[in-house]
């Protein structure tokens, strides 16, 4: 073999095993439930192999499935919004400061690091009928008995934002790190407010990483079981909650199989829009 | 103009901080509250105490979860780093055709909802024969740890020049000697982060491991899970408190030692 022929190979010995790992634990059990998904489960035994749409008619015309996917769109919008208003700030606040940037990144990353499910169940040690809020209410005489605060949909919201502003932050602050501060100069020597050059100037080019935390907290948000389960009521299942009922709670693998289908195409369309118009490396610059 | 200016400034400043402080607060209460001598988890404290810490360390179920989660993230570890350094050489290194769909390729498990790749895992190796076992836990958490190890490699890659490797072959190195005596003492500090992420991450996971493990064994999130169906025990935060420490401190140790190799083999 040509030692060109040799050194073209080399890639490509180097990537096919993570190659192959993605093809055979992603992209064919992809394609395997969209097999499944036109199955049928059996009351007793083995799934009934064959083409039936019986699925796919439960999953798409059914009002319950439609109205908590829309809910849990409600859901991620709000969160991603919410995240947007407090991570904005924040971000601008950490890429302008003149203190010590690192540390002030390090420390709202840490949160980052805490382990999702410890971050989810801290809220109850804050909001639960024995936690901290209801505790300092009743020392200062404002309430008498416990109020209990958890279990709806405006504490799965809190969680969740809890759980994705880092991911808002660390977008935004990328993108507002990357803009050279003598624009922001140039515009206010021409006679521009703070406020004006901040909005001709600055907030244009950080867009892309606000559309990219935005991303980040809508698709990660709409894809969670987690959080309702711990923080929410019986009524605030959201769709991954329904996919998680169906293939381990029900075992009924091909309904599964199409629900979990349905929420990769909702949400994958959102990312497919993304990268259309911002493309992937934003993304990338943000979690690397 | 100034002095709006300032007042704008004093504003953005107060809400980071109030930020800062939400971020914190309920992580604080965790471990506040894991040395409460009460009975219940719960306010008001009555007295500081280490008995929850060691209740802990004889709770059984607890330490088979940590066991668990401990081989489970050290094996995807090096499973993922192994695949994700070979894969990052080949994209930083090499000029290969179609390098953007490559990547998005191998970055794909993080583009689809965790839900999904954990279903689609599942029913799939289930065909295949494999059912829900540590080997389909390993197999879930190396999918979807490969991606962050790319990312943070490929980004620490990028920053190696080539000169040296080359300088050492022109000296009559050969790719192999070259590769173990210089490529790879450089590469250290980029192997050992994504070593690191790729453990914390699986550390962490409840996601897919819900999906994928088989009945009886817990891991140390799906164990914290578990506990709370019934209620928020101090045992939980005292837990919550050692995962904290772990997952926290795990990382900050990593970038030091990075930092120190790094100015070990610095200029």
């Amino acid at each position: 073999m040509s030692v060109e022929a040799r050194e073209a190979r080399q890639p490509w010995i180097l990537l096919s095993p993570a190659l192959t790992a993605v093809g055979l634990l992603l992209f064919v059990p992809l394609m395997f439930i969209v097999v499944y998904s036109f199955w049928l489960r059996s009351a007793a035994g083995a799934d009934q192999v064959g083409f039936f749409l019986d699925n796919w008619q439960e999953a798409l015309s059914d009002a319950f499935y439609r109205d908590i996917l829309l809910n849990t769109l409600k859901i991620a919008g709000i969160t991603t919004i919410v995240c947007a208003l407090m991570g904005y700030p924040s971000a601008y606040f950490i890429a302008r400061s003149k203190g010590n940037k690192p540390v002030l990144l390090l420390l709202l990353m840490l949160p980052f690091w805490i382990s999702y499910i410890i971050r989810t169940m801290s809220w109850i040690n804050i909001l639960g009928v024995s936690g901290a809020l209801n505790s300092l209410l009743m020392t200062i005489g404002i309430i008498n008995e416990p109020i209990q605060m958890l279990y709806n949909e405006t504490t799965v919201i809190l969680g969740l934002v809890h759980f994705l502003l880092p991911f808002m932050i660390l977008n935004v602050f990328v993108s507002l790190d990357g803009i050279d501060t003598n624009l922001e100069s140039a515009a206010n020597s021409l006679g521009a407010t703070k406020w004006q050059s901040f909005l001709q100037v600055t907030l244009p080019l950080s867009l892309p990483g606000l559309a990219a935390g935005g991303l980040l907290c809508f698709v990660l948000g709409a894809g969670t079981y987690i959080t309702p389960m711990v923080l929410g009521g019986p009524r605030d299942a959201m769709f991954a909650n329904l996919v998680y009922e169906a293939i381990i709670t029900q075992l009924n693998w091909p309904l599964g199989s199409a629900l979990s289908l349905m929420l990769l195409v909702v949400l994958g369309a959102l990312v497919m829009l993304y990268n259309r118009y911002l493309g992937m490396a934003q993304l990338m610059k943000g979690l690397g | 103009m100034e002095g709006t200016g300032k007042l704008g400034w004093s504003l953005i400043r107060l809400w980071a901080l109030l930020v800062y402080g939400f971020m914190f607060l309920p992580v604080a209460v965790v471990v506040l509250l894991s040395f409460n001598a009460s009975q219940f988890g719960s306010f008001p404290m009555t007295g500081f105490s280490f008995r929850w810490f060691v209740e802990l360390a004889n709770n059984d179920a607890i330490l088979r979860a940590f066991r668990t989660s401990v081989t489970l993230g050290l094996m995807t570890a090096v499973i993922s780093t192994t695949l994700g350094v070979l894969a990052s050489l080949a994209l930083v290194r090499y000029k290969v055709p179609g390098t953007n769909m490559i990547s998005t390729f191998l970055i794909a498990p993080i583009l689809v909802p965790e839900v999904v790749l954990a279903v689609a895992l599942l029913l799939f190796l289930n065909f295949l024969g494999i059912n829900k076992s540590f080997t389909l836990l390993l197999f879930g958490h190396v999918i979807f740890t490969l991606p962050f190890v790319i990312l943070v490699v490929q980004a620490r890659l990028v920053a190696i020049k080539r000169d040296v490797e080359e300088a050492a072959m022109s000296l009559g190195a050969s790719p192999v000697q070259t590769f173990f005596q210089i490529t790879l003492p450089l590469m250290l500090p980029a192997v050992l982060a994504g070593g690191l992420f790729a453990f914390t991450i699986s550390f962490d996971d409840i996601t897919g491991t819900l999906f994928w493990k088989p009945g009886g064994v817990e891991t140390v999130p799906t164990q914290i899970f578990a506990m709370l169906r019934n209620s928020i025990s101090p045992e939980i935060n005292a837990l919550g408190t050692v995962m904290i420490l772990l997952t926290v401190g795990l990382p900050l140790l990593g970038a030091a030692i990075a930092r120190q190799l790094a100015q070990k083999s610095g200029p």
